[in-house]
């Protein structure tokens, strides 16, 4: 996608950008599946936005341009039904297999913020080729950062399967697997950074119903040395869980940093 | 061959009475409570063994519907809902279960029988167990209920513990 910045391409340039903003701002962003754990083939629906808090649909529909649904045998399953609302984006899958279906969505782009001539702040979002092209080459205060996003959902029917990371950007391997949480009972989470496990990712988490008590009640947590967190469950229900990270293993030198980003909705059932 | 049949027989008579005289027997019996509402269902329900670390060591028991739903899917469907035995043995398995699965079944007293050495009990080591029932019943509630035993029994032992809402009485018989 080529932006330039005139006049008429402002309000689309506008547009682009709060799109984006979910991208870099992870926080607020979820899929939800209407199962996540089946005895028999089926369909199953999804709603993803972002929005004020976790599971709320009080903002806008989520992008899903990018979203892969893996089946256990590693082939992938296409969305149908998909609709793009005011304020979430609706789709259904048809779950055939038996096993763990995994559900990703990764997104990844530079960000440039910088001042044109008169002093006017200016920024860009969009591959590094276009970055190259559309930021000029005598940029004031120019700040260029790379960000990787990557959400999950899984949902097993029958049997669940052993999970794998690709190695690639901030991961999660659950020490449970994510379809065998039950209330009351903690579970270890290693977190890894390009595959391997990394110590400083911070954590939140917040589980699902805010509307209906006062406080948020989020918890936080980093991951120790050997890239590891120790969450507590204790209650059944839906759990949002945001994961940040930030270094400078850019995949290209224009960016000088690179803001990673892990989101997974967690269903807890009761024992 | 014709002349050696015949001979066997005792033997086999024998031998099974043998077997009866030292395998030891659960006997148990499970209660489906009336339950006042508009829309009664009956309930799905697994019976199995665990050890104390609640890992599955017999299942005994599965009802569950053997119809289609309404969209023509199997009734399988709905085993999710027996959330413990789902989790911690029924999805290992390959529905239906020969000797342990069956319809569901109504209000009142069902009387199970299991004899050592036999299917679905077989052998069972000595040790400390629970024999879990679980319940869980559409547009319904779900409940859970435990009865700890000793394995083998010395002499004739009986247990029982009442559900509070989607079972009755779950009384354990064992005899040595």
């Amino acid at each position: 996608m080529k932006l330039n910045f005139t006049k008429m391409n402002r309000a689309l340039l506008s547009l682009a950008i709060g799109l984006s903003a979910t991208v870099a701002h992870a926080h607020g962003t979820w899929i939800t599946s209407s199962s996540t754990v089946l005895s028999a083939p089926q369909f199953v629906t999804f709603d993803a936005a972002s929005s004020s808090v976790p599971f709320m649909i009080d903002h806008r529909p989520l992008m899903v341009d990018a979203l892969s649904i893996v089946a256990p045998d590693g082939s992938k399953v296409l969305p149908v039904n998909m609709m793009k609302g005011e304020l979430r984006t609706v789709f259904d899958a048809k779950l055939e297999q038996t096993g763990t279906y995994r559900l990703e969505l990764v997104r990844s782009g530079f960000r440039a913020n910088w001042k044109d001539a008169e002093d006017k702040p200016k920024r860009f979002m969009g591959t590094a080729e276009a970055l190259a092209k559309e930021v000029p080459a005598d940029a004031k205060d120019l700040k260029v950062s790379e960000s990787v996003s990557r959400m999950e959902n899984f949902i097993t029917v029958g049997k669940p399967s052993a999970l794998k990371i690709s190695g690639n950007g901030l991961e999660l391997a659950a020490g449970t697997h994510p379809n065998d949480l039950v209330a009351g009972e903690p579970v270890e989470l290693t977190f890894f950074v390009d595959g391997k496990p990394t110590e400083g990712v911070e954590v939140e988490v917040i589980r699902s119903q805010t509307r209906y008590r006062n406080k948020l009640d989020e918890k936080k947590y980093q991951t120790d040395k050997n890239g590891k967190v120790k969450v507590a469950l204790p209650e059944a229900g839906l759990y949002w869980l945001d994961a940040d990270f930030k270094d400078k293993n850019v995949s290209n030198k224009v960016a000088q940093e690179r803001s990673l980003a892990y989101v997974i909705t967690l269903e807890v059932l009761p024992q | 061959m014709r002349k050696v049949v015949p001979a066997l027989i005792p033997a086999l008579i024998a031998g099974m009475l043998a077997n009866q005289a030292v395998a030891g027997e659960i006997h148990l019996k499970v209660t489906l409570p009336t339950i006042n509402t508009a829309e009664y269902h009956r309930p799905y329900v697994a019976v199995w063994i665990e050890k104390p670390d609640q890992s599955v060591e017999k299942n005994l028991a599965v009802w569950y519907s053997q119809k289609k739903t309404d969209k023509g899917e199997k009734s399988d469907k709905w085993l999710k809902d027996l959330r413990q035995w789902w989790r911690k043995s029924g999805r290992d398995q390959a529905m239906p279960l020969d000797g342990v699965s069956g319809a569901t079944r109504p209000v009142g007293e069902h009387k199970l029988s299991f004899t050592e050495g036999k299917s679905p009990l077989g052998d069972l080591a000595a040790g400390q167990y629970n024999v879990v029932v679980e319940s869980a019943r559409e547009k319904g509630g779900r409940e859970l209920v435990r009865v700890p035993f000793t394995w083998p029994a010395q002499k004739a032992v009986t247990a029982k513990v009442t559900g509070q809402e989607e079972l009755g009485e779950i009384a354990l018989e064992l005899k040595p």
